[in-house]
């Protein structure tokens, strides 16, 4: 028995009708550590994975799994499951409106004769929430809780069933910085006890603080395995150089800003929750921002930019929304989107799949869906006219896509964010707010989208990107607020700003800020 | 304006780019087996029954009676479509043909109003309906599944309230709406009816000449367009279909059934609809994700509202058919119609999650379902055995779409 490997993916080829998705991908993980697997979208991870977790079974690949030293034959996931390999997606797989508990066990469940065994189950929950460090009563409603813990109650579930392998699928990719930390210092907990884990992650920062082992996948072939132990050190840049091929020694375009007049204001805007009515999620918040001027907004979870961009937005969140409304200088109401979008303020959601489009109708209708009554006569769409500025946004902002008429929903994340872009593009509003413009995209498309927003600048509109990636907001803005518990407790030029700084203004205590 | 520069940006990794353009178009095509697979499925029942019937189902006064029977249908289909494609489903619209059909009967009755005062009555009635099942859906929140269900029962109710048990002896001018057909003023030609004809011939230029269109603007923009040959064959079967079924009707006892036109005429004004305009659009984009189409700017209440008096004034209209099929406004009339309705438009390709399904696929679907009556009463299959039968067709025509899907999905 090879003693030094948990795993080995020998000469895994996996062929999609006139596509070859992975060519000769080989995976060594050796017992214990934790083995990063770093890509750009599209390259062939996740398809590695749902080969080794059976989603795929055996005979619709080439190659052999190799586990403990025994070639596997996976027919499903619970095949895989039974050998201890357990998989955590990035969409979370827990059913809302069960409990903690009963989500650890569902299919799974301490029963004897079919009949549940409560306190067995709630017991059991309980020991198991304490090791990964989840202070929550196991019979808490999972819906009640948030996404960070929701994470932790899936790694629950996969310790229950007695987990060897762990594979988790962008693990943090919706947490905040503190639920991450956590997240990340758990893993390497499980580490200690014996339990290897394989993750997959666009945080190259995370990946270089834990990863024992970073094997890179480009074009569904493996280019390298990087020992992050080894005698020199490995950054981000050379990880990033793997993933794209080349180095890629800017993160972000060149911008110069030429900044004009103040296009939209907020004056002391207030939003309560809209079940919780007596709870402000966005408490007494004002700014500005001006034509040519990239402006950010920095917070944790729970800070309240979201909350705060879509109450703007036609009150498209909230109750009891106050406050005052400037749009080039003169007071405005947008009660709803469609007022909103009338006074030319745009707003591009942070989960384009839930909010921002409909990825069962082709790019063309998409790309218009925003502004139909500019190109429609007498309620009558003009389909020629709507097909040529959906070839032009193509080319424009390099969409991927074979025709204007493929389906949204099988262009990739880049691809589809693109889309989401160039809908408002077509809107031609004067404000664009972007709401985590970059989640879940690869390197490349990464700079692409920086490329557009700075466009969107010089062509004299104002931009207010809401990120939870500093480092984006510091290369892309030229003024940020940091937000704390709904209010607005710092701004900062571009010049004076850092990591630290912002951070420390994000975590300020309301109490402590003189309004 | 920096533009990208090519030293940063990572080109379009190569195996990417095509693999993307194979995956699409063996979807494209798997899109278009499917719009074709219904027709064909039409054809082959059709063949099928033609062959069991000893060649019955294609008798001239047979295809006539086959769309004076399912008009009905056909026009609920088309209301159904709009209100599943935006995620709702209507239970009610059988109860709401009974209700009109007794109001438009008491019209004529009792206040002597002459017929198309009558069909106008029945009409906004109908509307109106709509309007009040509207307002609950989309300004109260009501799932739509519930105020049918609820209008189901009332307006199941106020029928019997309205007509009793049977309002008999309507006008022979009213009847005429759904027994009769178009004049014969153009004369015969080797017994065929000359009008039938010249609709026939006209229907086929207009479709040939609307496809070239479309066909053309797509290449002027350089935009993808099915094979010439595909094409050409299209264009050739709708010719050939519609060319037998022209002959077939001008040999019949009348000619044209007037109900034929205006359920011709409703199909290419709604799919029109559907298809162009902005109203449609909106309806697909409310169906394909509610949030974002509201996120778009879209008044999904204004929409959803409108799409519920559209099925309103549509159920007035399938009142007015059936009302003057039977001669009479039966308070048990529409029993099931709401079913039938559903069925077209699933059997026609529509998706059960909204935003998804078209004009042709749920009347192809409702010919599917009439085919099938006729076909089985023809051979004097027992009524309860239709039923049965009808309940697999659904079902089976539903699970080989899903099948479809989950294969070409699961590349």
């Amino acid at each position: 028995m090879d003693t030094e490997h948990i795993l080995e993916m020998r000469g895994i080829t996996k062929t999609f009708p006139g596509v070859k998705a992975l060519s000769d991908v080989t995976l060594a993980v050796r017992r214990g550590e934790i083995h990063a697997i770093c890509g750009e979208n599209g390259a062939g991870k996740s398809t590695l994975m749902k080969v080794l977790s059976g989603i795929y079974p055996h005979g619709t690949y080439d190659g052999e799994i190799v586990l403990d030293g025994e070639v596997q034959e996976f027919r499903g996931i619970r095949d895989s499951e039974r050998q201890g390999i357990v998989i955590i997606h990035q969409e979370l797989a827990l059913s809302p409106y069960l409990s903690i508990a009963e989500n650890i066990f569902l299919g799974n469940e301490r029963a004897a004769r079919g009949v549940v065994d409560w306190n067995r189950t709630n017991a059991e929950a309980s020991r198991l929430l304490a090791r990964v460090g989840l202070a929550e009563r196991p019979d808490t409603r999972v819906s009640d809780i948030g996404v960070g813990k929701q994470q932790l109650v899936e790694i629950a579930k996969a310790l229950s069933k007695e987990v060897r392998l762990l594979i988790l699928d962008e693990p943090t990719a919706a947490l905040n910085d503190e639920d991450s930390a956590h997240l990340l210092a758990l893993i390497e907990g499980l580490r200690g006890e014996g339990i290897t884990s394989i993750i997959i992650s666009h945080k190259l920062n995370e990946i270089e603080k834990i990863a024992d082992t970073t094997t890179i996948i480009r074009d569904g072939q493996t280019i390298e395995s990087l020992d992050m132990h080894g005698d020199d050190p490995v950054t981000e840049e050379r990880i990033i150089r793997g993933m794209v091929g080349r180095p890629l020694d800017h993160r972000f375009p060149d911008h110069t800003p030429v900044i004009g007049e103040e296009v939209l204001r907020i004056e002391d805007w207030t939003v309560h929750h809209p079940v919780d009515q007596a709870r402000k999620v966005v408490d007494g918040a004002s700014l500005t921002v001006r034509r040519g001027e990239i402006v950010g907004l920095a917070g944790l979870m729970g800070a309240g930019r979201t909350e705060l961009a879509m109450s703007v937005f036609g009150r498209s969140y909230g109750t009891r929304i106050s406050g005052r409304l400037f749009k080039n200088g003169v007071e405005v109401t947008a009660g709803s989107v469609q007022e909103a979008i009338g006074h030319g303020i745009a707003y591009a959601t942070e989960d384009r799949k839930r909010f921002g489009l409909n990825l069962i109708d082709t790019v063309q209708h998409n790309i218009s869906a925003a502004a139909l009554g500019t190109l429609s006569r007498g309620g009558v769409v003009d389909r020629e006219e709507e097909s040529k500025i959906a070839e032009r946004y193509r080319k424009d902002l390099n969409i991927r896509t074979p025709t204007v008429t493929a389906l949204v929903g099988k262009l990739s994340g880049g691809n589809q964010q693109k889309v989401v872009l160039a809908k408002w593009l077509f809107a031609d509003p004067d404000v664009l707010i972007l709401d985590e413009p970059t989640r879940g995209i690869d390197v490349g498309a990464k700079y692409e989208i920086y490329t557009i927003i700075n466009r969107l600048a010089d062509a004299g509109k104002g931009v207010l990107v809401i990120s939870s990636e500093l480092p984006e907001l510091l290369g892309v803005c030229d003024r940020i607020y940091a937000l704390s518990q709904g209010r607005v407790t710092g701004e900062v030029a571009r010049a004076d700003a850092t990591q630290e700084h912002l951070m420390h203004f994000m975590t300020m205590d309301k109490d402590g800020i003189a309004r | 304006m920096s533009t990208t520069t090519d030293v940063n940006v990572p080109s379009p990794t190569p195996p990417g780019a095509p693999r993307v353009s194979i995956g699409q178009r063996l979807q494209g095509l798997g899109g278009n087996a499917r719009q074709y697979g219904i027709f064909g499925a039409l054809v082959v029942i059709v063949l099928l029954f033609q062959v069991l019937t000893d060649g019955k189902l294609l008798l001239a006064n047979n295809v006539a009676a086959l769309f004076q029977q399912n008009a009905h249908i056909m026009v609920l289909a088309i209301g159904m479509l709009m209100v599943i494609v935006a995620g709702h489903i209507d239970l009610s619209v059988g109860s709401v043909v009974a209700f009109v059909g007794g109001v438009v009967a008491t019209t004529m009755r009792d206040f002597d109003a002459p017929w198309l005062v009558a069909v106008l009555v029945g009409l906004a009635l109908g509307a109106l309906v709509g309007a009040w099942q509207g307002f609950w859906v989309a300004y109260v929140g009501i799932p739509a599944f519930i105020v049918t269900l609820a209008g189901m029962l009332v307006f199941r109710g106020l029928a019997l309230v309205v007509v009793g048990e049977t309002l008999a002896g309507l006008p022979s001018s009213f009847i005429r709406i759904s027994k009769g057909s178009l004049p014969n003023v153009l004369g015969f030609l080797n017994n065929m009816d000359v009008v039938t004809l010249v609709i026939g011939a006209l229907a086929v230029a207009a479709i040939v000449v609307s496809q070239l269109r479309a066909r053309s603007a797509l290449r002027k923009h350089d935009l993808h367009v099915e094979a010439s040959g595909l094409f050409l064959a299209k264009i050739a079967m709708i010719a050939v279909g519609i060319g037998i079924l022209t002959v077939i009707l001008s040999f019949s006892a009348g000619g044209t059934p007037i109900v034929l036109v205006i359920v011709g005429v409703l199909v290419v004004a709604y799919s029109f609809l559907m298809g162009r305009t902005v109203f449609g659009r909106h309806i697909y984009a409310i169906g394909g994700n509610r949030a974002a189409a509201a996120l778009s700017g879209v008044n999904t209440r204004k929409v959803d509202f409108w799409i519920f008096v559209n099925m309103g004034l549509l159920a007035g209209a399938a009142a007015v058919f059936t009302t003057a099929r039977a001669g009479a406004a039966i308070a048990s009339a529409g029993q099931n119609y709401e079913l039938d309705a559903i069925a077209a438009c699933f059997i026609g390709g529509a998706a059960v999650t909204g935003g998804i399904g078209r004009i042709a696929g749920a009347i192809v679907g409702a010919l599917i379902m009439g085919v099938l009556n006729m076909g089985l009463s023809i051979l004097s299959v027992d009524p309860s055995w239709q039923m049965a039968i009808k309940g697999m067709v659904l079902l089976l025509a539903v699970a080989f779409d899903l099948l479809n899907k989950r294969r070409a999905g699961t590349q």
